[in-house]
């Protein structure tokens, strides 16, 4: 697998503003890094500027605060995009922040057709599991759809989605659960950009996914496997994808943040290891390890690192990364993918009875699922069916470690550079390209061309999210416990 | 007979972790009380005005963003001022040790890192 070339050591990263994240950045690539991946804060995530009344103690917590283009071009200052593959983990407001992106790359002069990286932009994902969601399904969809159509054309090397099961493992549910329902989530994109009549061979290439690493090693080995099989066919078979680039699931791999301990947080590094090794031996393409000190807080610079050179050791001192599929014909492998191959189409045929991810959403039936799993998961810890080391079982007194803060400085900060940048910019120009935006996105033209045009204008993400939800309107979901 | 505890499982703020809420309002429903859960992000306003409608005993926060110094207080003192201080107000989720202190001193009955058992969590409201 990793012959011609090691996985990407992609270390998601982004807290506090956007200097301080731009640091941080140079500071990883430094230390032999491959790529990089933006985290942004919740009010980002969820397209409110810093001084929205609904982001207030949130600004630069969970993540890096962005609000328009100006805090993106700081974001990448002195870092060339032409050069360095940037991944976004955002999904509700990825085409406004892949917009503000493609404007910063514009202004530093690198061709669209050079950048490489990819928006997560898996909203179905959201209303499953991570719940970062702003406008309702359908137009929804309609704007990822806009980011395929528009990356076809002019980003032949971005990947305008992560398929995502990371989120989904992370609310509790089991691999069978993460697999099945990527996979599912895959196809429904897959269904919507032929809808819109983009030619299969074309966008599908583009679709990446996203898994997470989680304790038990060789059902998780098993578990990318599977995703690699299931794939060819669900692409060759089922879509008739005649390019082979189209049948191949390509994935980045996280390990499970849902596994660390914050008792014993040291315990976390080989935690982390073991996860990380299933990753590499189930053949992903990019990687991150998490930090042993993300149950309490965004990591530390040197737990970062620590991080990071967990993956550097199993690249190049382990051995490992030498042989493609090195389990392959393990009569325990092969069984283990052969019955999450089997359980992931059983899950298929009950989504499709349902009418497909979208109804299936709304009725709440993946979430329901994941709810039973987490609670099992919880009951068999509590129970002493299921050993936690430091939590349920081994205790020790803990040795604290220091852990990072962020500054409340922050939030005041960035607060008056959104209130400066509309004093400063023409806010006609502003109101223009937001009109624009709206009418477009009345009918049914592609969004892309009129996001760059107000991100061009510095709209900022609020407006731009705002201008939308009174097209589109805003979700909310039927709480299921 | 007493009537059953009614505890409100909250989630304030923007983020969309909601395992951690959502188990805790099974387990508490498991062990007798009544539990409402009030979804995601709602404002300290939405859930001071829910557990006043609802009459409950406890309040139960979720929060894993960072942002509990900045929500909690506006919880304690919408509950100060809707006359509701027999109301248990309690936080789980990441809050670091040095956090604490400030959180018992505005009135925080409890608070729950990470690695609680559900059990200890069912004791303690019931006040055991």
């Amino acid at each position: 697998m990793y012959q011609g070339r090691l996985w990407t050591m992609r270390q998601f990263s982004g807290f506090g503003t956007p200097e301080e994240t731009n640091r941080r950045y140079r500071f990883l690539l430094q230390q032999g890094q491959t790529g990089l991946s933006v985290a942004f804060d919740l009010p980002t995530l969820m397209g409110y500027d810093a001084g929205d009344g609904m982001a207030a103690g949130e600004v630069g917590k969970c993540g890096v605060a962005i609000s328009s283009l100006a805090d993106m071009e700081m974001l990448f200052e002195g870092i060339p995009l032409e050069r360095i593959s940037t991944s976004m983990t955002i999904s509700s407001p990825a085409a406004m922040l892949w917009a503000m992106y493609l404007v910063v790359a514009e202004k530093q002069g690198a061709p669209w057709d050079s950048l490489a990286g990819t928006i997560q932009n898996d909203i179905l994902k959201e209303y499953i599991a991570q719940k970062e969601y702003i406008y309702p399904p359908r137009p929804s969809m309609r704007l990822v759809v806009d980011t395929f159509e528009f990356g076809s054309q002019h980003t032949p090397k971005f990947n305008t989605i992560s398929i995502s099961g990371y989120h989904i493992r992370e609310a509790g549910s089991t691999a069978l659960q993460e697999l099945a329902f990527t996979l599912r989530d895959g196809i429904e994109y897959v269904q919507w950009g032929l809808e819109r009549g983009l030619d299969l061979d074309d966008f599908a290439p583009r679709l990446s996914f996203f898994f997470d690493a989680h304790n038990d090693f060789f059902e998780e080995i098993a578990k990318f496997r599977a995703a690699r099989k299931i794939w060819a066919y669900v692409m060759r078979d089922r879509f008739g994808a005649q390019a082979e680039r189209s049948w191949k699931l390509r994935f980045h791999a996280q390990t499970a943040g849902c596994t660390l301990t914050a008792q014993q947080p040291r315990v976390n590094l080989v935690r982390t290891t073991l996860q990380a090794l299933a990753a590499v031996l189930g053949g992903c393409q990019s990687l991150h390890t998490n930090a042993l000190d993300e149950a309490w807080a965004l990591p530390t610079e040197e737990a970062a690192l620590l991080a990071l050179r967990t993956q550097q050791v199993i690249a190049h001192e382990s051995g490992v990364a030498g042989t493609p599929d090195p389990l392959g014909g393990s009569y325990y492998l092969e069984q283990l993918t052969g019955d999450l191959e089997k359980g992931a189409y059983e899950y298929f045929d009950r989504i499709e009875a349902l009418g497909g991810m979208i109804p299936a959403i709304e009725c709440g039936f993946p979430m329901r699922e994941i709810a039973e799993a987490s609670y099992r998961y919880q009951q068999q810890i509590e129970r002493g069916e299921r050993i936690i080391v430091g939590v349920n079982g081994f205790q020790s007194e803990d040795e604290p470690i220091e852990i990072l803060r962020i500054d409340r400085q922050v939030e005041a900060q960035q607060v008056t550079r959104v209130r400066k940048l509309r004093a400063e910019r023409s806010n006609e120009r502003v109101d223009r390209a937001l009109g624009d935006l709206a009418r477009a996105a009345e009918g049914e033209r592609n969004l892309m061309p009129h996001l760059l045009e107000a991100v061009r204008a510095y709209a900022t993400l609020g407006e731009m999210c705002g201008t939308l939800k009174k097209v589109f309107g805003v979700y909310q979901e039927a709480v299921v416990t | 007979m007493s009537r059953p505890l009614r505890v409100l499982i909250a989630k304030p703020g923007l983020d969309g972790h909601d395992r951690g809420a959502k188990v805790i309002a099974r387990a508490l429903r498991d062990a007798g009380m009544e539990v409402i859960y009030t979804g995601l992000r709602q404002t300290p306003e939405m859930i001071v005005s829910a557990a006043l409608q609802e009459d409950v005993d406890v309040i139960g926060l979720s929060i894993l963003s960072g942002a509990h110094n900045v929500i909690v207080p506006r919880v304690m003192k919408l509950i100060a001022e809707s006359g509701m201080e027999e109301v248990k107000v309690m936080v789980g989720g990441i809050i670091p040790d040095a956090d604490i202190p400030a959180l018992k001193e505005m009135g925080v009955a409890a608070i729950f890192q990470p690695g609680t058992s559900m059990d200890e969590i069912v004791k303690l409201i019931r006040g055991q």
